[in-house]
């Protein structure tokens, strides 16, 4: 927490309140604040920092000191609407300053062009919500390019032939090539598959007083001890941090957006540590919660002009909810890897972005990384060959051998929208603070499952090629929790099919704005953060056009 | 940079906002120098939770999970003392599992080795069959998304499994055994810092170069 953050009082109204300081509520703040505004973060989580981060895997994996908590923060799950919620994790988030990008993966691939307008190309597809962006691959390509260069990526420009186009390379070469990543290459491109070294948000090399990665090999699901990671935490909260007219208020909770007589949203209301409630006046709200709270601040924000949830005109406020279908194969080899040092993912491909629907029989597509991304605990509990004694001499000697030798195909592409995958407010269940529960509902669309064992098959396929001596992978299952949290205020231009414009207003509240993975209308093929970083940067730019034309001012 | 974990975590604990974080660190550290000092003097050890009598017999079911063969096992890692801290900070919860759980073990020693009372009076041939017998799962557990939760309800023998495996392969700089006895077993080394080449296969990596397209099939 730098010293110069001014203390905005909750009765005097700032120019905009955010709530949320992850990927999208960092951005977003360090845009407005940099461009002028008084901007109030409220962000439910604590505010740690690097030197709070740690190796251990209890705290981090299993007591969830970066994540929403179980226990605090239950919720339920069911697979369609006529059933009964049970309660359930289904879901993890970053519940902390910087939010989920302090524990990501990294992962940052552009969006293709292809993600925007692929429902006119490939046509309808029957229950399914699947329609085009109101915006444009190109829209968003000088966006994709700031993230790039302000928040910090390494990759290398042109070295995929399915790349869209960009205005600038990379700021920075790839990080180093890991035995996975060699592996990976080197089968693939006997297959005649086009690998690539990944674009990670990640420092290669040391960049705006932050270190390069030094490998430690702690990196998904963990905290960056280093700031190598280029999360929100490490880069664009300190940027408005600078600014001196921006407060970060960690462990502010906010459950209320706050109307007046006019429909103009006032202020958020929200409980601070101590659970004291408070009111914090601002000239207009940017709610950028995640795809799961998002909604559920809206719906939890009903009021007489809007019964069904603020801003919930369209009745798609918490819909569409989509996750990313995925697989994963692995595969064990003769000499050692350690692919647990370094971060997680080192090459990709793309060349199952579009498969054709008539050549394999289903809507969808995705990418695949080579990866290692398990501790050593999970490591022993969950990532041994099929039918390996879970105890014993044989299970002790197969864990010596493997945790050096393995590594990992992980294949991740579309989840088709549809209306019954939600996140709503259930009937039942409250959180610590006596607030409904998050309920989520979900079941794959076919094509995403068979989208899933495609992308599996090739997994395997690939590990044949490398000569992996031991190679596996499981069918796919039906999704149960969810880690990517897309879709569920989506954008448009119709507000009867969407719920916000493409500047990110609500259709319905002219001073309320909604940014991270609930305003995507399309999933991708997974790794969303860089999309919806950019999307923040863009929905920046809009607000502050719209707020500089006076037209969030009453 | 400073590379002594130990004080890096240790410093970062004054840090730390959450209370209920604050509340559990040092139990944590306290667990596994306890578990430490209790492996290299046995005698002198002290229990928080187990009796001595009970501490004898979780050791000698941890030493069949991982057993001390070529390598050390979890005796050696001293895994019956982290888990007698854990259950009386950051797993209590699993008291009762444990309170349950053991005296079941004895009995099925009892039922299938008759002049038998005590698990570890049986002998190691014996004392699989019992942890066989107690197993009833037999393929290896999915569930290994680091992000995902563990599954929960388990059995006293898939929770001593857990905490038998968590014991010996928690960072010995964050928690761990501080003599990083699991981790010299799995080959896991110990640096807090690590550069290329990683291995064996990036070793002669001559960098990434664009494909030879003489080479290219048509895509898929």
């Amino acid at each position: 927490m730098t010293p110069e953050q001014p203390k905005y009082k909750t009765s005097d109204e700032v120019d905009f309140v955010v709530v949320g300081s992850g990927a999208a509520g960092g951005i977003i703040t360090k845009e407005l604040s940099e461009n002028g505004f008084r901007v109030v973060v409220l962000e439910q989580g604590p505010y740690l920092t690097e030197a709070d981060f740690t190796h251990n895997e209890i705290k981090v994996l299993n007591e969830d000191l970066l994540t929403n908590h179980p226990k605090l923060q239950p919720n339920t799950f069911r697979k369609t609407p006529d059933e009964k919620a049970k309660p359930q994790r289904a879901l993890v988030y970053g519940r902390l300053v910087g939010g989920t990008s302090v524990h990501f993966t990294a992962n940052f691939w552009r969006f293709h062009e292809i993600d925007f307008v692929e429902r006119s190309k490939v046509g309808p597809i029957a229950g399914t919500g699947f329609t085009d962006w109101p915006i444009t691959y190109a829209d968003l390509e000088p966006y994709y390019t700031k993230v790039e260069w302000e928040i910090g990526v390494s990759g290398l420009a042109g070295a995929s032939p399915f790349d869209p186009p960009r205005s600038k390379p990379y700021p920075m070469p790839p990080l180093p090539t890991k035995c996975s990543g060699v592996i990976f290459e080197q089968a693939a491109r006997k297959l005649g598959w086009h690998p690539f070294p990944a674009p990670m948000a990640i420092l290669s090399q040391p960049r705006a007083g932050r270190s390069a990665c030094i490998n430690c090999g702690f990196c998904l699901a963990f905290g960056c001890e280093v700031g190598a990671k280029s999360s929100s935490l490490a880069t664009a909260v300190r940027m408005a941090e600078k600014t001196g007219r921006c407060e970060i208020r960690p462990d502010s909770y906010v459950h209320r957006i706050e109307l007046d007589g006019n429909g103009r949203a006032t202020g958020a209301v929200y409980f601070d540590e101590q659970r004291n409630v408070h009111l914090q006046k601002a000239k207009a709200v940017v709610i950028c919660a995640n795809g799961a709270e998002t909604p559920r601040l809206l719906l939890l924000s009903a009021n007489k002009q809007f019964p069904n949830g603020l801003a919930n005109s369209s009745g798609l406020v918490g819909k569409y909810l989509m996750l990313n279908s995925g697989g994963i194969s692995m595969g064990v080899f003769d000499e050692p890897l350690n692919d647990y040092k370094g971060f997680a993912v080192s090459r990709i491909l793309h060349d199952f972005y579009e498969l054709d629907a008539q050549k394999v029989g289903f809507y969808g597509g995705g990418g695949m990384d080579a990866r290692f991304d398990v501790t050593p605990i999970n490591f022993a509990l969950g990532s041994l060959p099929p039918g390996t004694p879970r105890w014993g001499k044989e299970f002790k000697a197969t864990l010596a051998h493997n945790f050096t030798r393995t590594m990992e195909i992980f294949g991740h592409g579309t989840s088709l929208p549809l209306e019954t995958n939600s996140f709503s407010l259930d009937p039942d269940l409250k959180d610590a603070w006596g607030l409904p529960a998050l309920r989520m509902t979900y079941k794959d669309h076919p094509d995403d499952l068979k989208l899933a064992n495609w992308l599996n098959a090739r997994g395997l396929e690939l590990l044949d090629a490398a000569g992996a001596k031991q190679k596996w992978n499981f069918p796919a299952q039906e999704q149960q929790f969810a880690v990517h949290l897309l879709g569920t205020c989506r954008m448009g231009n119709d507000p009867k099919t969407s719920v916000i414009n493409s500047d990110h207003r609500t259709h319905d509240v002219k001073n309320l704005f909604l940014c991270d993975g609930s305003s995507l209308v399309t999933s991708g093929r997974g790794q969303p953060t860089m999309t919806i970083e950019a999307l923040a940067f863009r929905a920046a730019d809009r607000i502050r056009a719209l707020a500089k034309r006076g037209e969030l001012s009453s | 940079m400073d590379l002594n974990r130990r004080d890096f975590i240790l410093r970062s604990c004054s840090r730390f906002t959450a209370v209920w974080l604050s509340a559990h660190w040092p139990a944590l550290l306290s667990a596994a120098s306890h578990a430490r000092n209790a492996a290299q003097t046995p005698a002198a050890a002290k229990l928080g939770f187990f009796t001595p009598d009970e501490a004898k017999e979780i050791d000698a079911l941890t030493a069949r999970i991982i057993p001390s063969d070529g390598t050390p096992g979890a005796h050696e890692a001293g895994v019956v003392y982290f888990i007698d801290r854990a259950l009386t900070s950051f797993a209590i919860d699993d008291q009762k599992t444990y309170r349950e759980g053991l005296p079941d073990v004895q009995a099925r020693t009892h039922e299938l080795y008759p002049s038998l009372d005590k698990f570890s009076a049986a002998t190691p041939e014996q004392q699989d069959d019992i942890l066989r017998s107690l197993d009833a799962q037999t393929t290896a557990a999915a569930n290994r998304r680091p992000n995902r939760p563990r599954a929960a309800g388990q059995t006293f023998f898939e929770t001593l499994r857990t905490h038998t495996v968590v014991a010996f392969l928690l960072d010995p700089d964050a928690g761990g055994d501080p003599n990083g006895v699991g981790w010299k077993v799995i080959g896991r080394e110990r640096e807090h810092m690590f550069q290329p080449p990683f291995g064996y296969y990036d070793k002669n990596y001559p960098g990434w170069q664009p494909a030879n397209t003489a080479t290219d099939k048509t895509k898929s």
